[in-house]
Formats: structure tokens, sequence, C-alpha cells
């Protein structure tokens, strides 16, 4: 058993279930849809973005490529949130809302190709 | 830059990976411990936004206060745990990336990256040398001075180094490796499309042999010229295809022996493989009759064949050889020895040992017995210069000097070997003139001995006038391009057009497209005699003395003109 691919595997299903929980719900209703839910699923997508730094491998740079994918998503989706209540005012209408939550859906297919690539590195696997 | 990128990347992924969690796990806890509004109230916690920015202020130091109002002092103890965690997180990442960039490996690979990215982007033609001791040094310092461009890999870091001490006009790639590698090869532009030859002159026989094989193997295309001084290594790079082999004792050896038989000829050759514009060497005179060498390893076994060969009598003395003369005790340093040896009646002595002070001593000691004695010294180690110098002998051999003087003279014009081939059936006579105008040639200094081929990339100018009916010939060219009515400071050697031959052609000798000139003059009359077959007006000027205009427009117009003013 390698730690290393314990620890990787473990961050993208947790990246992907994370963000999977955030996106659940309607999409209008700000309630169904938890703060700390997307600031979790947004830090443990950067550690395994940092996970993947260094890894020379063509299947490695595919990885560093989706989780930057959905890096960039997540971090557009908490701008929204913060744009929405700190700068213009407007707070979490149905509209704002169902745009952080269409941005983390963005995000969460970004996962799911991870977790993909995740599975067929494992079958790929001769050892 | 690629790899170095993802090294930094791959040692800085702990440290991100720490200070992710160190901020989220602050974030979060800001965003959960409630505040206090300005009545004392309970209120509640900083946002995210507010909790990130305040965070990230507090992390880095720069701690700008309670932002966004008074902080309760349960926010206040958190930020306290917080503030030791994330300076904690912050130099755990400085430290780390210090100690990558000091890390050895690290910078071995910045170094390698810029010195292939440098190979790469060479635009001119280059040589690789392999090797910067005492010979490819010599061959570095005289390719700086004909501005030609060189790759360097030398294998002890300390040459290299000193390599970007000396003030070479160009800045070369330089690396610290072993040659005897083909991809350390590969990187420093063996394949490289303007690679034009190798060398190999590392002091190591098996090395020069790994890279003349390394170098024949990856690109045939390329000339190689290697150093070797056992008669078995020369043999195995012969065998491999190696272009020039050049084994300095031998080379000693046929020169000091042709400086008996034919020593104008000796001459002749002297002066046109020496480095270019140096001293011009002093005359050798060896006499015939009965000579004295002292030490018969390598050098004194070529020596030995060649100079018998021409008709003298050598007394060997070497108490290590067994196939040595017998019955001499010492090994020539000491005066009894020598008075043995017959050095009263000898003409000459060679002390030609391994070892610098023992061959000083032989001199000197032979010199006061037979003040007329011709000496000849074997210069081993060029530091060693200034005792050599200082005590002057009659001819000194000096191997770095021997390989570098070769190297240089073949890769720089390739039809000199030709020319020296050619120079057998002369005689004594022939050559003398020869050496006298080539002496005159640049005042003191040795010549430097260049090639051009008239063609469309070496003399596109030339090349056109040929090809469009304006012959000339080869005195008309040979003009100062500044004056011409001055002609220019060179002599021809020898044209090769086809596989035809001719060896110092006259000044009515008419040229056409695609001759290969060899000639002789200094430095400044070649750049000259470059600038005028490139260029297109120089070369108008040189053979009509018209100031033709380069623009199109105006060539029209003259064209034009002209036929107007005839009418």
């Amino acid at each position: 058993m390698n730690l290393e691919k314990v620890v990787f595997g473990f961050f993208i299903v947790l990246a992907a279930t994370l963000n999977f929980g955030f996106f659940l719900g309607d999409i209008e209703r700000p309630e169904l849809h938890n703060i700390y839910e997307l600031a979790a699923a947004l830090v443990v997508s950067l550690i395994a973005t940092a996970l993947k730094f260094g890894d020379r491998t063509q299947i490695g740079a595919i990885h560093l490529s989706t989780s930057l994918v959905a890096d960039l998503q997540l971090i557009a989706a908490a701008i929204t949130w913060m744009a929405a209540v700190h700068i213009t005012g407007v707070g979490m209408t149905p509209h704002v809302t169902s745009s952080v939550v269409s941005l983390s859906g963005g995000a969460l297919f970004a996962n799911v190709v991870s977790v993909i690539i995740l599975i067929v590195e494992t079958v790929m696997l001769r050892r | 830059m690629n790899s170095a990128f993802f090294l930094v990347l791959r040692r800085m992924r702990a440290p991100i990976i720490v200070l992710i969690v160190i901020y989220a796990i602050a974030v979060i806890g800001l965003t959960l411990v409630p505040g206090v509004d300005a009545e004392g109230k309970v209120a509640a916690p900083l946002s995210f936004f507010h909790a990130f920015y305040f965070v990230s202020y507090t992390a880095t130091t720069i701690g700008f206060g309670e932002i966004p109002g008074a902080f309760s002092d349960a926010q206040r103890l958190w930020v306290t745990i917080c503030i030791y965690l994330t300076v904690l997180g912050w130099s755990y990442s400085v430290v780390t990336l210090i100690a990558l960039l000091q890390d050895k490996g690290f910078q071995n690979t910045l170094t390698t990256n810029r010195f292939a990215w440098r190979v790469r982007h060479i635009k001119q033609p280059f040589y690789l040398v392999c090797g910067c001791g005492e010979t490819g040094n010599l061959i570095c310092r005289t390719f700086d001075r004909i501005n030609q461009a060189f790759v360097v890999i030398e294998k002890d870091d300390l040459r290299v180094q000193e390599l970007d001490l000396q003030d070479f006009k160009t800045d070369t790639p330089a690396l610290a490796a072993d040659a005897t590698q083909p991809d350390k090869l590969l990187l420093a532009g063996l394949k490289h499309p303007k690679c034009r030859g190798v060398l190999a002159a590392t002091n190591d026989e098996e090395s020069n042999l790994a890279i003349a094989i390394a170098a024949r193997l990856l690109n045939p295309g390329v000339p190689v010229i290697a150093r070797a001084r056992s008669a078995a290594v020369a043999a195995n790079m012969a065998s491999f295809g190696t272009d020039h082999i050049i084994n300095p004792f031998e080379r000693f050896a046929e020169h000091l022996a042709m400086a008996v038989a034919a020593p104008e000829r000796f001459r002749l050759i002297e002066l046109l493989t020496s480095l270019p514009e140096t001293q011009i060497p002093e005359i050798h005179r060896p006499p015939g009759g009965c000579w004295i060498l002292c030490g018969y390893g390598r050098f004194g076994h070529a020596i030995a064949s060649r100079l018998q060969a021409t008709g003298i009598h050598l007394t060997i003395i070497d108490p290590q050889a067994p196939d040595a003369d017998h019955g001499f005790t010492g090994d020539g340093t000491e005066a009894s020895t020598l008075t043995q040896a017959g050095i009263a009646a000898a003409a000459g002595i060679i002390a030609g040992t391994d070892n610098d002070v023992n061959n000083l001593s032989i001199a000197v000691t032979a010199h006061q017995l037979n003040p007329k004695l011709f000496v000849v010294t074997r210069q081993n180690h060029s530091g060693n210069s200034a005792l050599f110098a200082a005590y002057n002998a009659d001819f000194t051999m000096v191997h770095s000097q021997i390989v570098a003087q070769e190297s240089v003279a073949i890769l720089t014009a390739p039809l000199l070997a030709c020319f020296l081939e050619k120079l057998r059936d002369q005689n004594e006579i022939w050559s003398h003139g020869l050496v006298e105008r080539l002496q005159r040639l640049c005042a003191g200094l040795t010549p430097v001995v260049w090639d051009i081929r008239l063609n469309i990339s070496e003399a596109p100018a030339a090349y056109r006038a040929l090809m469009h009916d304006q012959p000339f010939s080869l005195g008309e060219i040979l003009r100062d391009g500044t004056n011409r009515s001055l002609p220019l400071n060179a002599i021809t050697l020898l044209i090769e057009r086809g596989s035809q031959v001719f060896l110092l052609p006259d000044d009515s000798f008419s040229l056409i497209a695609g001759d290969q000139l060899l000639l002789a003059s200094p430095l400044a009359a070649q750049r000259n005699f470059e600038f005028t077959v490139r260029n297109a007006n120089e070369l108008e000027y040189v053979l009509s003395g018209r100031e033709e205009s380069g623009s199109w427009l105006w060539q029209r117009l003259t064209k034009i003109i002209k036929p107007r003013n005839r009418s």
C-alpha cells in the first residue's frame, strides 16, 4: 500500500463529495447551501492541487489541470458570494444563489473528471 | 527551465499544504467565534470574507489592526493562536524555499538548463571543445581571438569557473560535466545543426577515445579531432573513423626530423600551423651528426625512430628502459653520465624525460659541458613556462601547444592539409621564397591561414558577380576595401577548383564561381576580404571603383539615366 496514493485519493474524493454536498438542493434557495461546505470544498480542492505539484507524468498533469479548474470555479463562487453580501449588498437573492451554486456545479464536473482519472489510473496499475 | 520549475513545485508541496490548512483553520475559526458590537453586546461572528481578509494581513505580519470593528475577547484569544500558527506556516515555506535555492542539485539543474538553452540558441557555427586543461584552454583562447564560437565541456568545476574569469570577448557556454557521457555531449550541441566539429582534448586517453566514439556514432557528419598519446589508443580511434588524431610526441618527432632534413620546409610548416597572430617562432636549425637522447619512454621512442631515419646517430640514456643503450649509471642529470655518453663530440641533446626539473637539469649540465650543443627540451607542464623561457633552449617541445596549434590550423582551414601535402614535392628554394614572403606579411606576427569558398553562402556578392558575367582575376579582388589602389596584404596559397588544385596562383589567375581559396594574411585583411566578397556595393567599389548605392530605386534610376547620357 502506498501512503501517498491513499492521501491523494482521499483528498480527490473528499473534494468531490464536499462539493456535491454543497451543490445538492434547490439551486435558488440559499438556506439549502451552507457556506461552510463551500469553504471546506475550496480548502480541500486547494490541498488536492498542491498534492499534484511536481508530478511529471501525463496523468499527473491532467490531474493538476482538473484540480486547477475546480479551484478556479470554487474561488469564483466564493467571490460571487462575497460580492453579493459585502460589496453590492443585494444579499443572497435567488439570482445570486443560483450563480454561486452553478459555479460550484462546474467545479463538481471537474471533480468528477478527477475521480474518473483516479479510477482509470488505479485500473491501469499493474502492481 | 521546465525541470527546475517542477522541482520547485515538488519541494514546495508540503509547505503549501501546511499553509492552506493553517489558513483554513484560522479563517473557519474566526467565522465561528462570536464578536461584540459598540454597546458591548454579543454580535455575529466575522463573515468568511472579513475573516479571510483579517487572516491575510495578520499572517503576513502586515497587521492593520482589528478590522472592521473592535474584537471580542473570544475573538482575540483565537487570533492569538492564529498568529503563532500562521507565522509558523510562513517561516516553514520560506525556509524550505531558501534551502531549495541553496541546494546543490537544484543549482546544477539551473546551470544545466541555462547551458542547454544557450547552446540551443547559438546562431553561428561552433566547435565543441571537450576538456579545458592546458590544451583546451589554449584552443579556446585562440578561437576567441579569431572570433570563432565554441562550447566547452570540462569535468573539473574549478576550471569552468576559471574560464568565466578569463576575459573572453564572447560569453561562452561552458558546462562542468563528464564529456564521456553521451547525453552531456548531446546537451552541448553535438547534434546541433551549427556544430562544425568536436575536439577531444582531455588529459585522459580513455575519455578522448570515448568522446571520439560517441561523436562518430551520434553525429557521423561532424569531424572529430582527438588527442592520443599511445599508439594503441590512436589505432582504436582510427578504426572508428576519427578524422584527425593528434599524437603530440609523434608530431614533434616528425617536426624535429624535418628540421634536420629540410629546414626551410619545416620553417614554412611551422609558420602556417602556428597559432594565428602570435610571435613568429624563432628559427630552429638542428645539426646532423651524433645526438644524445635522455629519457626513452613514448616520447623517446617516437624521437628515436624519426631521427635515426634522417641518419643521426643516437646515444640513448634511460636507466629504466630495457632497450636503451646500456652502460650508463645515471639518468643524464649528472655530468659524469653525459661525459660517458660522449657529450664532447655530440652535436645535440634531447632532454625528453617526463620530469620538467630533470629536463632543465640535463639541459643546463649538457650546455656547460659543451656550449656548442643544440639543446632540445621537453616541457610537460605549461606552469613551468617561466623556467623554460628563462633557460631558452634551442627548441622546446610543449605538447599542449602542439595539439592546440594543429587542431586550430586544421579546423579553421581544411584546405591547409591539402597544401601541406603538396609541399612534399617542392624543393627548399621554393619553400625559402614563400617563408620570406610570409614573414614580411604581418610584421613579426604569424599569419592567419584561412579558406573561403566563392559560393552563395560564404561569398554571396562575389558569387553573383561571377555568375552574371562579371569575371575578375585574383589580383583584382585582392584589393583593400577602404582604398582600392592598395593591394590587400594577403598571399593566396592554394585554389581548389573541383578536383584541380592550383598552388600559389599569381594575380592574373581568373576565378570562377565555386573556387575555394586558401589564404594567409593578418586578421584585419581577412575581415576586409570577407566584407568585400559578401557586400555587393563593396565588391563593386573594389572591382571598378564606382560607389554604388544599395537601394533598388536608385539602381533603377541610374539605369534609366545612363542610356540617355550615352545617346
